[in-house]
């Protein structure tokens, strides 16, 4: 194998039913209920979400998957690249709060 | 004038098999009227779109015969039940007849649509030099429909389909449409825009992307339009040639295989028009006009407008082929846009 991560695995995305096929068609019904149709949420609206959550977890499979379905959705670079700002930012701003943790017990360490 | 042909010979069966998809469904896409006469009056044109599936520019010479033009407006008379006329190109307004062609069919009481590139307004013939300026005020006064190609409401998509400058000049060539009324409301002059993807992927929903861009040419540029129709790119000639070269043909086909929807199907535009070539060759489409894919009646004569009979042409079987998947996948496309 020349990767881990290979584009053509993403159509292979429905074999994880292999050994465990209930369990992933329950997955796939949640996962087409949440994501195939408008709710209180626009297609757009969360394809955009899932297109921030595919760069903080940082999965290839899914940044290819949602940039297509951002862009089948009407959205455009601008709002997609925003989109990954916010991923970033949440990511910044969860690293530096922990900073609270670090004064807190600073304070203790010293007289 | 008219060539027997065997359709059986024409083409192998191949991985898209649509005739083959459609018998699978039990789904059978006979005409049900010829409403429409689409007319391809030239292949020349002021741009070079990435995804155009005519191959037009500014080289290009292909033109409509004057004889084609009186053929297709006696077409026209004779035939009440063909209401609408639908010109297209290239840039169709670059053709020596066009004004003539639009005047007398709109005499006739027809319908008259024009699929009109914005630019030309600005750019005039690349080849003659000729000054397209007047085009707003000839369309007005005609009342003719305006249908332009707009892929996006911002300048960074529609330059990477149309050309650079392409989206400056098409909102300049928006005000001049404006500015005579079209998109007006009450107007009664119908500007209607065109939105096709940017590369392989299928069109968002129609109503909520004419929306965005009802709001924002509205709040950015000060204009107006009627209607938005969504249409796929099809994955043919320039297009085509995109998708093999950047190695992604068979992912864009299996993704409108994927997408087949019978309700779309049911609503193709073939079922309703004919497409007449600059050499007077009768098609199901434009699209089968560019893969010249003739049609042809009931017993394989070959369909033209200097033979034109109209009971042939409403009997004769629809030509299908790998790139009818463009026009079945999700929400449908077509010249009017979504049809599911």
């Amino acid at each position: 194998m020349s990767s881990y991560y290979e584009s053509e695995d993403l159509k292979k995305f429905g074999d994880i039913g292999q050994h465990a096929k209930k369990l992933a068609d329950g997955f796939f019904k949640y996962y087409g209920d949440v994501t195939g149709t408008d709710g209180a949420l626009t297609k757009r609206e969360k394809a955009l979400i899932a297109l921030a959550v595919s760069h903080a977890q940082r999965c290839p499979y899914c940044i290819d998957a949602y940039t297509t379905q951002c862009l089948e959705t009407g959205s455009n670079p601008e709002q997609m690249m925003e989109a990954v700002h916010v991923a970033a930012v949440m990511q910044a701003g969860i690293t530096l709060v922990h900073s609270v943790q670090m004064q807190n017990h600073l304070k203790k360490m010293v007289l | 004038m008219s060539t027997a042909v065997s359709l059986k010979l024409v083409k192998a069966k191949s991985k898209y098999d649509f005739d083959g998809l459609l018998r699978e469904r039990g789904i059978e896409l006979p005409p049900l009227s010829i409403d429409t006469l689409q007319v391809n009056v030239t292949k020349l044109c002021n741009q070079v779109c990435r995804h155009c599936h005519v191959d037009a520019g500014p080289q290009r010479k292909e033109m409509l015969s004057p004889e084609g033009v009186a053929k297709c407006l006696e077409i026209l008379e004779k035939q009440p039940q063909i209401a609408k006329l639908d010109i297209t190109g290239g840039a169709p307004e670059l053709h020596p007849a066009f004004d003539a062609f639009v005047e007398k069919a709109v005499a006739l009481g027809k319908h008259v649509m024009v699929r009109h590139n914005l630019t030309v307004q600005l750019d005039g013939n690349p080849q003659t030099k000729e000054s397209k300026e007047y085009l707003p005020g000839f369309f007005a006064r005609n009342r003719i429909e305006v249908i332009s190609s707009l892929p996006y409401y911002q300048e960074y998509f529609t330059d990477a389909q149309r050309g650079s400058g392409v989206f400056k000049k098409s909102m300049e060539a928006m005000r001049r449409l404006n500015a005579e009324g079209y998109g007006v409301e009450g107007s009664g002059l119908q500007l209607n825009l065109v939105y096709n993807p940017v590369g392989p992927y299928l069109p968002a929903a129609q109503a909520g992307l004419e929306a965005d861009y009802k709001r924002e040419l509205k709040d950015k540029f000060g204009l107006v339009f009627n209607n938005l129709f969504t249409i796929t790119n099809m994955p043919i000639n320039r297009f085509k040639l995109h998708l093999d070269k950047s190695g992604q043909y068979e992912a864009y086909m299996e993704k409108l295989l994927a997408a087949f929807n019978p309700a779309a199907a049911g609503g193709v535009m073939c079922r309703s028009l004919i497409s007449v070539g600059h050499d007077g060759r009768i098609y199901d489409c434009d699209f089968n006009q560019m893969l010249e894919m003739d049609a042809a009646d009931a017993n394989g004569r070959r369909l033209s407008i200097f033979d034109f009979e109209f009971e042939r042409a409403i009997q004769r079987p629809i030509r299908f082929g790998d790139h009818c998947l463009g026009c079945t996948a999700g929400a449908g496309s077509s010249c009017g846009g979504a049809t599911a």
